[in-house]
């Protein structure tokens, strides 16, 4: 057989961050929000299902082990006791990954959770496309479950600034959370904008005259750098981030779309039930008739693999939104 | 099974244990017959499950629960999580019977705008802890609000009530180890085995049994009696009291319709109709087994 040496696979084992290399990050920024936070409030509490070191709960463990309620890998009585401690008066951040927390327990939430509108908040890791790990793991349909159950308050952050901002802001509202985490080494892109979370509002990040990308999540993030390097070919590209899935910010929506502009949308979601169709919906509402295109998964279930050739190959990663956007404007 | 009569007087009352039975008895039989007129509003539910765990509200809500009738939020209550919301319709007979609900307001039961709908739900019942229905829910909330009452120092137990149907669901056995893993001696789970489900007999639908080996595997402390005896049923439930470290579960035996031979022979009993004319034999029937102690 051949005698020359096998070339080196890349494998999702060595390639599981969807940080750039050398991007500046921020380790574990959920984990240090809420350890931080409890230290001022004594009714937060912590619950994992046999995840805290995967969903960064380890830290507030940590800090505040008597406040720390291990359950198990048993999602169920996870949100149910949530539920229970909620209330009794305390306010509980739920962990585990959102694949679990939705397909797995979605009824637990809906009704001990959302429908007595308990403040209990749900952080779902590796939302989207963020594992190699193939559709076990993979929330490609979270937000479309979750956009239906009534009263929840939907967050997909786009990096360490909006986690560590939210996780306060989503202790204050006063009804039932769900917060698509990035955990680990979580890029900080959002400091160098002039930029401050709020709980159900949309931010315009930058302005552009030729196209507006309407992103939501990490993919806020690529969105940024898609804008700049268009700006060599003379796009411009104005991004409008969506922290907050629901309630949407339908007017900053409306009013970004309603402009002669190629309007784009970015998730790290299956186009099918997430920012998209949400987008598309107040915009056909809003009587706005404009070119209006949709960057997200496709409706399949994906390939296990390296994130970076994942994010390629399904049109997340900047390489694929600068073709994208060069393709509808040609 | 059957219980002692040297068992003790309830604490802090002069009342013996004969007094407490039989005041205890005519709860239940209010509890049937507050059921039976419920029932009538609609001609149709789950009367045979009400007639059925009657005895067992009785013991609960007439002796067991620490709470405030007319404040249904304090702080300080036992809490009572009805997972099956199927059977709201017995929770209601009990709430008022407990004082918790004005018994003129059963008549409501069932009807639009009712503070009293046919399956459970808290936003619209005082007294009512959660929405059920859904079943295999109930154990676990008790679960995080035993984690929470016993984190803030409250001495409060949360008593849930399910349903052997209701061990057919995984959630109840995840709540299960949760529970005895936290060693919330907090929780009592008591269990209603009518061994009846939707799709007919539970032996024939998923098999339960054998019941109380599987909650002493999970660690929980378990007493199984006749859910139909006041004795029993008060004899079990002195002995499961917190501090052991442990959550308690009591296993109650229970006979679908019980006190109404007319419906305990029922053929189609999980959801039971009743004919017009049969509400009226249905009391009298209940009315001559209460008179005659036709009880245990």
């Amino acid at each position: 057989m051949t005698t020359s040496a096998k070339p080196r696979l890349t494998t999702s084992a060595m390639i599981a961050s969807f940080a750039d290399p050398g991007q500046r990050t921020s380790p574990a920024p959920f984990g240090h929000a809420l350890a931080a936070l409890a230290e001022e409030r004594p009714e937060i509490v912590g619950l994992s299902a046999d995840l805290a070191k995967y969903t960064d709960m380890h830290v507030f463990r940590a800090a505040h082990p008597e406040r720390f309620f291990q359950m198990g890998m048993a999602e169920q009585v996870m949100l149910g006791a949530a539920a229970g401690l909620a209330e009794v008066g305390l306010v509980p951040f739920a962990s585990t990954y959102s694949v679990f927390a939705t397909r797995r327990a979605y009824d637990f939430l809906c009704l001990d959770i959302a429908e007595p509108g308990l403040n209990v908040n749900v952080v779902g890791a590796l939302p989207g496309l963020t594992t190699g790990y193939g559709p076990s793991h993979q929330a490609t349909e979270d937000l479309a479950i979750l956009r239906g159950c009534p009263d929840l308050t939907i967050v997909d952050p786009c990096d360490s600034v909006d986690i560590a901002a939210a996780v306060p802001a989503l202790a204050d509202h006063d009804g039932p959370t769900y917060l698509r985490l990035l955990r680990g080494q979580v890029p900080t892109v959002l400091d160098e904008y002039d930029y401050r979370f709020e709980l159900g509002r949309a931010a315009e990040l930058r302005t552009g005259r030729d196209v507006v990308l309407i992103s939501t999540g990490l993919m806020t993030m690529r969105a940024l750098q898609a804008a700049q390097r268009l700006e060599a070919d003379h796009v411009d590209v104005a991004v409008l981030h969506v922290p907050t899935i629901k309630p949407l910010d339908r007017d900053a929506i409306v009013a970004a779309a309603d402009t002669d502009r190629l309007v784009l949308t970015c998730e790290n979601h299956t186009v099918i039930g997430g920012l998209g169709e949400a987008v598309a919906t107040e915009i056909a509402l809003a009587g706005i008739g404009t070119r209006l295109g949709r960057i997200g998964l496709p409706d399949e279930f994906l390939a296990a693999g390296a994130l970076p050739t994942l994010h390629d190959r399904y049109g997340l990663s900047t390489d694929a939104i600068v073709a994208r956007i060069k393709e509808s404007l040609a | 099974m059957s219980s002692t009569t040297t068992a003790g007087s309830r604490p802090g009352t002069e009342e013996s244990f004969t007094e407490r039975v039989d005041r205890l008895r005519g709860a239940a039989y209010r509890i049937r017959r507050h059921a039976l007129d419920m029932g009538e509003v609609q001609g149709q539910g789950y009367i045979g499950q009400a007639l059925g765990v009657a005895d067992v509200l009785a013991v609960l809500f007439g002796d067991q629960l620490n709470q405030r009738p007319d404040d249904p939020g304090w702080d300080g209550r036992d809490r009572f999580l009805l997972s099956i919301g199927h059977y709201a319709i017995a929770a209601y007979a009990a709430f008022a019977e407990a004082g918790i609900i004005p018994v003129a307001e059963l008549e409501t039961y069932g009807s639009d705008e009712s503070r009293l709908p046919m399956s459970a739900m808290a936003s619209y019942t005082p007294g009512m802890e959660i929405s059920g229905g859904s079943l295999g829910h109930g154990l676990g909330v008790a679960t995080g609000m035993a984690l929470g009452l016993r984190h803030l120092g409250n001495p409060a137990r949360v008593v849930n009530l399910l349903s052997d149907g209701e061990l057919d669901e995984g959630s109840t056995w995840e709540a299960a180890m949760a529970c005895a893993h936290h060693g919330l001696d907090n929780v009592l789970a008591v269990v209603d085995v009518n061994a009846l489900q939707a799709d007919g007999p539970t032996a024939g639908v998923l098999r339960t049994e054998p019941l109380v080996e599987k909650w002493e595997a999970f660690g929980w402390t378990v007493r199984r009696v006749d859910g139909n005896d006041v004795p029993a049923l008060l004899g079990a439930l002195d002995e499961l009291r917190p501090g052991t470290g442990a959550p308690s579960v009591l296993i109650c035996d229970t006979r679908i319709g019980r006190g109404v031979p007319l419906l305990e022979t029922r053929e189609k009993a999980h959801f039971m109709r009743v004919e017009a004319h049969e509400w009226q034999i249905a009391r009298d029937q209940l009315d001559r087994q209460h008179e005659t102690g036709a009880q245990a």
